[in-house]
């Protein structure tokens, strides 16, 4: 029997990004807010020793135990779907600061276009630019309607960068901090580019450029450069993370509370409303119930869909049919590309995870697709994040992957190559989607979320695409040799791309078409939120990390709102 | 020493030379040697370095229980990763030593992954899906690199020309190999993996002995800070730190 613990204001799940921002703002607010994290306690002291590539990178020392919990896959409705048994293809956060600890930090606003995507793209190319099997959607927001909150985040993560990209959304204020240096490494790309006509700038980043003390009173560090920053923490406490800002702003009102080693199995659902969760202290081996007036997911966007999947919260959506709006558009990114191979040595291993330039020619709607079967692009940028030897052993196409020749040639390249890449913008279809499975369990005897994901013909040609653009800026980049990425087939869960996951808990206008209205507010119970990547009807042509920090803002707000007067936000 | 090496020659070299009785005391055998160049020596691309035998009695394992699988495992990885004029290759860097370690730690018993059941072949996307810890896959691939030894030439692995076992290595790498439980290429692919990490990871993990590894690569390992160096044109040669010893 499950013990029950007295009601609070606030029941969060997950302590990442979202959960930390949630927390920071309710419990400014004067609410009464618990944040359960099923990992454990950690912060910038414990990552003294964090320079060490084969524990953190290679092994994955800060993030999901996959032995507990982890997802099954496929990549259609015919296949049997099988546990992803290793972390490869996409990298989960556990502990305090989820991801948000071991992020890279480049951090972006998506295009007013991608959050009225169907209305632009429909007036610009007419309603059959893509095939009904593509299931683009408005969000139910505004670029304008979210610019103050995208505000409040670069402030509060002291946002480095310039605005000087002629493309994006308007700003009403310049960045809180100036950009980060630009290297030799990064000057090839911006010469390159501009002599390709295009329009490079300094990307965005939460390694901060200099010193910064945020508006809640947080102190932020500089970036000290060191190579050692996706996949570790941050040992200066320079890289803005949910355990440097908004947990201990939290923690500063004395109305939060986080618990750790709690595992959140169970929503608790009657009537319209959820009376708060069940979770099970993972280290006594109890179980609770925590009651609360709301309660929060923030647990990324597999555990916010399989809590809901588990809950009987939400219509779970049928490919067959097209009804249910749980687990639709799920959606992945891709990522095109070009390496170059140059004959000067470049100090490669040395960088900052967000240390790098871009462009947005090819982004968005920036460019013509009149005549092109695919909406949507790609940023293309050179990032300079630090070569580390395991992972980085170059070799030309053609050359053996072991053995003498192997080895000459990868520790040659080493100091010699440079890729330039873009996040490739990934659009939802009707046959990608996440759902329950029905053979695999994870520790606790709970059914594995299932994903069923391709890519499509929309990815291929926009992958394809931007593979040659990318090749030209190398060329121009003055590489001896240049080679562009393999055209994409299936997607493989084996080898790192991103962990840009999207969709599942969509957000949109109406209950028709997604699962929780703009304040991330669930339409079939008003005292639940749903908060994360999982919200993004599609995909964009960046990290996502900017974008769900502003909806958790607004979602914020929403929450204090719905405490003092309750039901529907919209 | 059960096993009799296949030549003395880079033994003898080293004797003479005197330059090994110290090294060996002091441990550091490799990184003094290479250091000073000393085993430039003609035949040092076939030499597979199985007269290394001292130093495994020096240093046991913690995974492996017989010098036999530990010196198959030793060559399999020099042929990854040889001894060439750029710097040592994978034994000289002690490369099995980190992998018999890695063996019988959480690594080995894949503590960390998603384990249960029911196990299926699935897809090639769908990624690793068989039923047995590294440890197990190790164990039976080094058994059956052994046992192709056998077949094709009638001699251990240990005991073969460098040749013969990139043959072989080759067939696993091909998946022309029947293993139980799991496919020769996946094995291989482990195999190649850990040898690269074992090669370059810090050295306190037992591999990138002296960090020789780094050496070669050009790689300062554990920086503090590059910020003041970051925006200089020239690369940079730094001295290369670990986290912890050697
Ligand atoms: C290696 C890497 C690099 C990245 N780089 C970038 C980047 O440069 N830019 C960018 O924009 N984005 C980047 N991202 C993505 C970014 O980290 C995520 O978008 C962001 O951290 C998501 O925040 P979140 O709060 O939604 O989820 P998370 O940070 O994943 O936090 C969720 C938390 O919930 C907890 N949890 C899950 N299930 C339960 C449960 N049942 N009970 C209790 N707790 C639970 C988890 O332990 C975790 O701590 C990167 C991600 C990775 C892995
Ligand atoms: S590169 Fe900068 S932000 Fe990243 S870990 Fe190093 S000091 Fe921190």
């Amino acid at each position: 029997m499950a013990t029950s613990l007295p009601k609070v204001d606030v029941v969060i799940v997950g302590l990442g990004w979202t959960g930390g921002i949630i927390a920071a703002e309710c419990a400014k607010a004067g609410l009464k807010v618990i944040g359960l994290e099923r990992g454990r306690k950690r912060g910038t002291e414990d990552y003294q020793k964090i320079h060490d590539e084969y524990r953190y990178a290679v092994r994955y020392e800060l993030m999901q135990d996959l032995a507990k919990e982890t997802i099954t896959i496929r990549n259609n409705r015919k296949m049997p779907a099988l546990p992803m048994r290793q972390l490869s293809s996409f990298l989960l956060g556990e502990g305090l600061g989820g991801s948000g600890t071991h992020w890279n930090g480049h951090t972006w606003r998506f295009y007013p276009y991608d959050f009225q995507i169907k209305t632009m793209t429909d007036a610009k190319y007419g309603p059959n630019k893509l095939s009904s099997d593509y299931l683009i959607q408005d969000w139910g927001v505004t670029y304008d309607e979210l610019e103050p909150y995208f505000y409040k985040y670069d402030q509060t993560a002291g946002i480095s960068g310039e605005d000087k990209n002629p493309f994006w959304g308007k700003r009403a204020q310049d960045f809180p901090t100036p950009p980060m240096k630009k290297t030799p490494i990064l000057k090839k790309f911006e010469g390159a580019t501009k002599s390709l006509g295009y329009s490079p700038f300094m990307l965005p980043s939460a390694n901060l450029s200099e010193a910064y003390t945020n508006p809640d009173g947080e102190f932020i560090n500089a970036c000290q450069y060191c190579g050692f920053c996706e996949r570790f923490g941050c040992e200066y406490g320079a890289k803005t993370s949910p355990e440097i800002t908004v947990i201990p702003t939290a923690m500063k009102t004395g109305k939060f509370e986080a618990r750790f080693h709690a595992n959140v199995l169970e929503v608790i659902k009657s009537g319209n409303k959820v009376t708060g969760v069940k979770y099970l202290d993972t280290e006594s081996g109890e179980e609770f119930i925590q009651e609360a007036e709301v309660v929060v997911l923030a647990s990324y966007v597999m555990n916010n869909a399989k809590l809901l999947m588990v809950s009987n919260i939400g219509e779970q959506y049928d490919p067959e049919t097209g009804k249910g709006t749980l687990g639709k558009n799920y959606c992945y990114q891709i990522l095109p590309g070009a390496t170059g191979y140059f004959e000067d040595q470049m100090n490669t291993f040395m960088g900052a995870g967000a240390l790098g330039m871009s462009i947005d020619d090819y982004n968005a709607d920036n460019f013509d697709h009149s005549d092109l079967d695919f909406i949507h692009g790609g940023s293309i940028s050179i990032t300079q994040t630090g070569f580390r030897p395991i992972e980085t052993n170059p070799i030309q196409r053609g050359t053996p992957t072991w053995g003498a020749e192997f080895k000459k040639n990868s520790i040659y390249n080493y100091t010699r190559t440079l890729s330039v890449g873009a996040q490739g913008a990934s659009m939802p279809h009707k046959e990608n989607y996440l759902s329950l499975d029905s053979k695999y369990k994870d520790a606790y005897g709970v059914p594995l979320l299932q994903m069923t994901y391709n890519f499509t013909d929309q990815d291929r040609a926009l992958h394809k695409y931007i593979t040659e653009i990318s090749t030209n800026i190398m060329k121009e980049m003055g590489a001896k040799t240049v080679e562009g990425k393999d055209v994409i087939t299936d997607y493989d869960i084996v080898g790192y791309q991103t962990t840009h996951n999207t969709g599942g808990t969509i957000m949109g206008a109406s209950p028709e078409n997604s699962v929780v209205n703009p304040f991330l507010q669930h339409w079939d119970a008003e005292n639940l939120f749903v908060v994360g990547a999982g919200n993004f009807p599609h995909n964009g042509g960046y990290n996502p990390t900017g974008t769900v920090a502003a909806l958790a803002y607004k979602s914020a707000e929403g929450i204090i709102k719905y405490s003092k007067s309750g039901g529907s936000l919209v | 020493m059960t096993e009799k090496p296949k030549n003395y020659s880079r033994r003898d070299f080293l004797k003479t030379t005197g330059i090994a009785t110290g090294a060996l005391i002091g441990g550091g055998l490799i990184g003094g040697l290479v250091g000073l160049n000393a085993n430039k020596t003609d035949q040092n691309v076939a030499d597979t370095g199985n007269t290394h035998h001292e130093m495994a009695t020096n240093q046991g394992f913690q995974f492996f229980q017989t010098q036999r699988e530990f010196d198959v495992l030793s060559n399999a990885t020099e042929r990854i990763l040889p001894k060439d004029d750029l710097g040592p290759g994978a034994i000289d860097l002690g490369v099995a030593y980190f992998i018999d370690r890695q063996l019988a730690a959480q690594y080995g018993s894949n503590t960390k992954e998603y384990m249960h059941g029911p196990f299926a072949v699935g897809a090639k996307t769908q990624g690793y899906q068989s039923r047995l810890t590294r440890a197990s896959i190790f164990r039976q691939g080094i058994a059956k690199l052994e046992d192709e030894a056998n077949n094709r030439f009638d001699k251990g692995f240990s005991d073969l020309e460098a040749e013969q076992m990139d043959e072989i290595l080759t067939a696993f790498q091909n998946d022309e190999i029947a293993m139980t439980g799991v496919t020769s290429a996946f094995f291989f692919r482990l195999l190649r993996t850990a040898t690269l990490e074992g090669a370059y990871a810090d050295p306190m993990y037992g591999g990138n002995r002296n960090m020789e590894g780094w050496k070669m690569k050009e790689f300062p390992g554990h920086q503090m800070a590059y910020i003041d160096v970051i925006e200089k044109d020239k690369f940079q040669k730094i001295e290369p730190k670990s986290l912890g010893g050697m």
